[in-house]
């Protein structure tokens, strides 16, 4: 009955480029354990996980961050700016959660406003201009879905910030630190490497909203985890993400300055090889990327063309290990 | 006939009641007034079919991706499993997903043509509205033919989880080539349309208009309400609401969409000394 199948899992053929890694996961199948969804969910929103601003100051120097969207306001829940990661000028785009209770009133709990995706793409744009890579660090229960968010056009600035990084003409390398809470993430997680912390999740609506809509209960919030799939694992199954960056035995909020390590590693690793590929490359391999998302069946319809090679095959150092 | 207890001489099968004035409507005429309340101009929903049957020039349509049906990803079960929701969906329906593509012309402009459909799962974006607007969009830039996407959805398909929202990335990648190449993109916003279809494609067009009254918000009304806690004010996130805040180029009414979009796409292409799309 079913003909053909588009673009199912994109699985290890698409992470080829991840392969010689030998600190990243690149297979749910190299983990010893496997944390159970609802525990991910834990982690993930643990007050003591580091939070952006932790892994900026650990991972990268002379960092210096730039505030605004030129239009409205700072956006406390939105930290940018320009630092070096091992010498090398980047930009860096990320979602601020706080500390503690009077941190996380400040930054809004990491849920931008509208002006906060707009200093995001202002900050892409910069990138683009100087030709510098962009780094973005995902940690949002989602967009502030408040009235005034609504007013000053939430939707409008998500789907641009999207719309500006599928085009960005400079690598851009995601790693999404703890929640990646829907839309709110993905105008932050477009990029030709996207990577996540063993214990991030990455979901399209939050366990307890899921619950509440398909459950009629919030108290269903774990059953509804588990079933969404929203964990590093399955991310890694799913193709969602690339590859999973391992965190400390008792997790990422147990030691910051390993997790930060491992982070580092795994960045100037990635950047090295984006940085080889030709801008050209980049896009069509990202425009792939996306492209191929999706579960299909479609009865009846002929073969799909071959995909186009993937920029990593050109360089040797790149090819699967067999 | 306003607010008082429905009579028994108004049986549904034959008659609705308007929202708005309260004017009791003959289904028949109803349905030849596009789903349109002939006293207030109140906009009901409107099908699919019915909405291209409207905006097409007679007998252009052509259908495309017919047959694309949704695989489930993530072994979806909540009270039944997903694919059991498909397929009473599609019983109900008699079409396979939320959105139905095609071919045609608007007013003499060759269009890629999209309109989703809310009756089908509340119009939610999984992997088949994914690839048929992702498709028509890479139709548009390979014939150079404009691209009109008629939204109305509750957002992400939630059973598809983050394939589900893969799909924003995916269908905005492509109108970014398509933005490009200089081909123009009109989002129509229907009744109701939030989440990440508004926080996607729906915000991408170059022109964006919207019918009126229709429900406009990135937050659905119970997420709003209820994370914020407050009352909103009447109107709230609704088409005349972000008229005034600069979000739509204007509002339409069902009757002049057809000609609207004629007109904008007509303009463009006399405009386009080059010619690089509408032949
Ligand atoms: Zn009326």
């Amino acid at each position: 009955m079913i003909d053909r199948i588009v673009g199912a899992r994109r699985g290890i053929e698409g992470n080829g480029h991840l392969a010689d890694d030998a600190n990243l996961i690149i297979d749910s199948g190299q983990l010893r354990t496997r944390a159970s969804a609802w525990d991910a969910v834990q982690a993930a929103r643990n007050i003591k996980r580091p939070h952006t601003l932790d892994v900026i100051t650990r991972v990268f120097d002379r960092f210096q961050e730039l505030h605004g969207d030129r239009g409205f306001r700072d956006d406390p829940a939105i930290v940018g700016g320009i630092a070096e990661l091992q010498g090398r000028p980047v930009v860096i785009v990320g979602e601020q959660k706080g500390a503690s209770t009077e941190e996380n009133i400040q930054r809004n709990f990491g849920m931008p406003h509208p002006e906060g995706y707009r200093k995001a793409i202002r900050l892409y744009r910069l990138a683009e201009k100087f030709h510098l890579p962009v780094i973005t660090l995902v940690d949002t229960p989602g967009a502030y879905p408040g009235p005034e968010g609504e007013e000053r056009g939430q939707a409008e600035a998500i789907a641009k910030a999207i719309f500006t990084m599928t085009r960005l003409a400079t690598p851009i390398i995601v790693v999404i630190l703890g929640e990646g809470g829907s839309g709110g993430a993905l105008a932050l997680a477009i990029g030709d490497v996207v990577l996540a912390l063993e214990n991030a999740i990455y979901s399209v609506i939050s366990p307890e909203g899921s619950a509440a809509i398909l459950w009629r209960s919030p108290t269903e919030a774990e059953r509804a985890a588990n079933a969404m799939r929203l964990a590093g694992p399955d991310l890694l199954d799913l193709g969602v993400v690339d590859a999973l960056i391992p965190e400390p035995a008792g997790g990422a909020h147990t030691d910051h300055e390993e997790t930060a390590k491992a982070i580092k590693i795994a960045l100037v690793a990635q950047l090295a090889k984006l940085e080889r590929a030709a801008t050209s490359d980049l896009l069509s391999a990202r425009y792939e990327r996306f492209r191929g998302f999706g579960t299909l069946a479609e009865p009846g319809a002929a073969a799909a063309p071959p995909a186009a090679e993937p920029w990593w095959r050109k360089f040797p150092l790149m090819r699967r290990r067999p | 006939m306003p607010f008082g207890r429905k009579p028994k001489e108004f049986p549904d099968h034959l008659w609705t009641k308007c929202p708005t004035c309260g004017e009791m409507l003959f289904n028949k005429q109803l349905v030849r007034n596009l789903n349109v309340c002939s006293k207030c101009e109140h906009h009901f929903r409107l099908g699919a079919r019915p909405r291209i049957e409207q905006l097409v020039d007679k007998g252009s349509f052509v259908e495309q991706d017919s047959s694309l049906v949704s695989g489930d990803p993530l072994r979806f079960v909540d009270s039944k499993p997903y694919p059991e929701r498909i397929a009473a969906a599609q019983a109900k329906s008699g079409e396979k997903d939320a959105a139905i593509a095609g071919t045609a012309a608007i007013g003499g402009n060759p269009v890629e043509l999209v309109v989703m459909d809310f009756e089908f799962m509340g119009g939610s974006m999984g992997s088949v509205v994914g690839e048929k607007i992702t498709r028509a969009a890479e139709r548009a830039l390979a014939e150079r033919r404009a691209l009109v996407i008629v939204s109305a959805s509750g957002g992400a398909r939630m059973q598809e989880g983050t394939i589900a929202l893969m799909q924003m990335g995916k269908i905005v990648s492509a109108l970014a080539r398509l933005d490009e190449a200089g081909i123009p993109y009109v989002s129509v916003i229907t009744d109701p349309t939030t989440g990440g279809v508004l926080a996607s494609y729906a915000s991408l067009g170059d022109l964006i208009v919207a019918e009126p009254g229709a429900l406009i918000r990135f937050s659905g009304e119970r997420v709003t309400s209820g994370t914020v806690g407050e009352k909103l004010p009447v109107g709230f996130g609704r088409s005349e609401f972000l008229l005034e805040k600069g979000f739509l180029d204007q509002i339409v009414s069902r009757a002049q969409l057809k000609e609207r979009i004629a007109f904008f796409l007509g303009s463009f292409r006399a405009a386009s000394q080059d010619v690089r799309w509408g032949l």
